[in-house]
């Protein structure tokens, strides 16, 4: 029989996710975080609330995953995969970014070569 | 109605060297029109390229060799061009051998020509060992991908027709853009052929390249390689 998750970590795990979900929340509401990138986040805070929670479950994963000694390593490591989530989406919106940033250059730079062909470059 | 050509030519901090690359350009044929991209320059490059009487398109900020040369083919679509000639802003590529590059364009023999440093007649380059192991490793490696044999995939000296102008305008890679496009040309089924040239040693400015960065550019440009035959073809065949 695996080890129940201490009380206090437990405890110290719920108050964590909550303030994370508040967070971003409160983000979301000042505008500073759009939607679509608060999602994840979102969903990394109401999985790790609910593992934290519900401390039957957390034992039933530890045990189909076999960690036997700690039930609350599990929390980690569901933390951290969501956080490599996060950072693989975050990569693949920096990439998309700076596509359209080359484009926009370029665009630029052809118009105003056609806009003042003959003008010296603007001064720096 | 005769060919429109014009030669594009990237420079980046090449102040010294790239007005007397346009005059060059000029003596040697006065009815080819060239085009500067100044690519982030801080010193004088675009007033000295717009003095020896090239158009200049000057980029905001610095997007790296690939993406000034892909303004160059943007440039030569907008404005009509059915053959470019690519060549670097350092001086190192000698006018004088662009009828050897634009030759086979002319007999419809290629889409696409390189001046290699290697192949047979080529000059006698000398370059460190690490650069040489580098330009080797892709010439083997796009050589395999491409089931053709080529000598020099660095090589910045090129001619072009309107279809790859089409294909290079629509997209172009980044760092090290010569390699991944030769891979990029054969999977959109555009014929690539490379003639003897020699290059000239560098006359001012310095290669871009340290020994640090060499090594992260080759592993990074394999990468693309071996993901880019993967990858779907940005111009269908039947546009280009």
């Amino acid at each position: 029989m695996n080890p129940v998750t201490p009380l206090y970590v437990s405890i110290a795990a719920t108050v964590a996710s909550i303030l994370l979900i508040l967070v971003v929340l409160e983000l979301i509401r000042s505008r500073r975080l759009r939607e679509r990138y608060a999602l994840l986040w979102l969903a990394t805070g109401v999985v790790l609330l609910v593992l934290s929670v519900w401390r039957g479950g957390l034992n039933t994963i530890a045990g189909w995953v076999g960690v036997t000694g700690y039930p609350p390593a599990v929390l980690f490591a569901v933390a951290t995969l969501f956080i490599l989530a996060v950072l693989l989406h975050y990569s693949t919106v920096i990439s998309k970014l700076a596509d359209q940033n080359v484009i926009l250059a370029q665009r630029l730079a052809l118009l105003e070569q056609r806009v003042r062909p003959e003008r010296e470059p603007r001064e720096r | 109605m005769p060919d429109r050509r014009i030669a594009i030519v990237p420079a980046r901090n090449e102040e010294e060297a790239v007005a007397r690359v346009v005059e060059e350009l000029r003596a040697f044929d006065s009815g080819l029109d060239v085009v500067v991209i100044d690519d982030g320059s801080e010193d004088q490059t675009a007033a000295r390229a717009a003095a020896a009487g090239a158009a200049v398109v000057s980029l905001p900020f610095n997007l790296g060799i690939g993406g000034a040369v892909q303004t160059g083919f943007k440039y030569a679509l907008a404005n009509g061009y059915d053959t470019v000639i690519r060549l670097d802003g350092d001086g190192q590529h000698d006018p004088q051998q662009i009828p050897n590059l634009l030759a086979p364009l002319e007999r419809g023999e290629a889409d696409v020509v390189v001046g290699s440093r290697f192949a047979e007649g080529g000059g006698d380059y000398k370059a460190p060992f690490a650069r040489r192991a580098g330009i080797r490793w892709f010439a083997q490696l796009v050589s395999l991908l491409t089931r053709q044999k080529l000598t020099d995939t660095t090589s910045g000296f090129q001619a072009v027709n309107a279809r790859a102008i089409r294909l290079f305008a629509a997209d172009y890679p980044h760092d090290y853009p010569e390699v991944e496009a030769v891979v990029m040309v054969v999977r959109h089924r555009l014929r690539i052929l490379e003639v003897p040239a020699q290059m000239r040693g560098r006359e001012t400015g310095r290669s871009s390249i340290t020994l640090l960065r060499s090594l992260y550019y080759a592993i990074k440009v394999t990468l693309a390689l071996l993901v880019g035959i993967f990858r779907r073809r940005v111009v269908p065949l039947e546009e280009l």
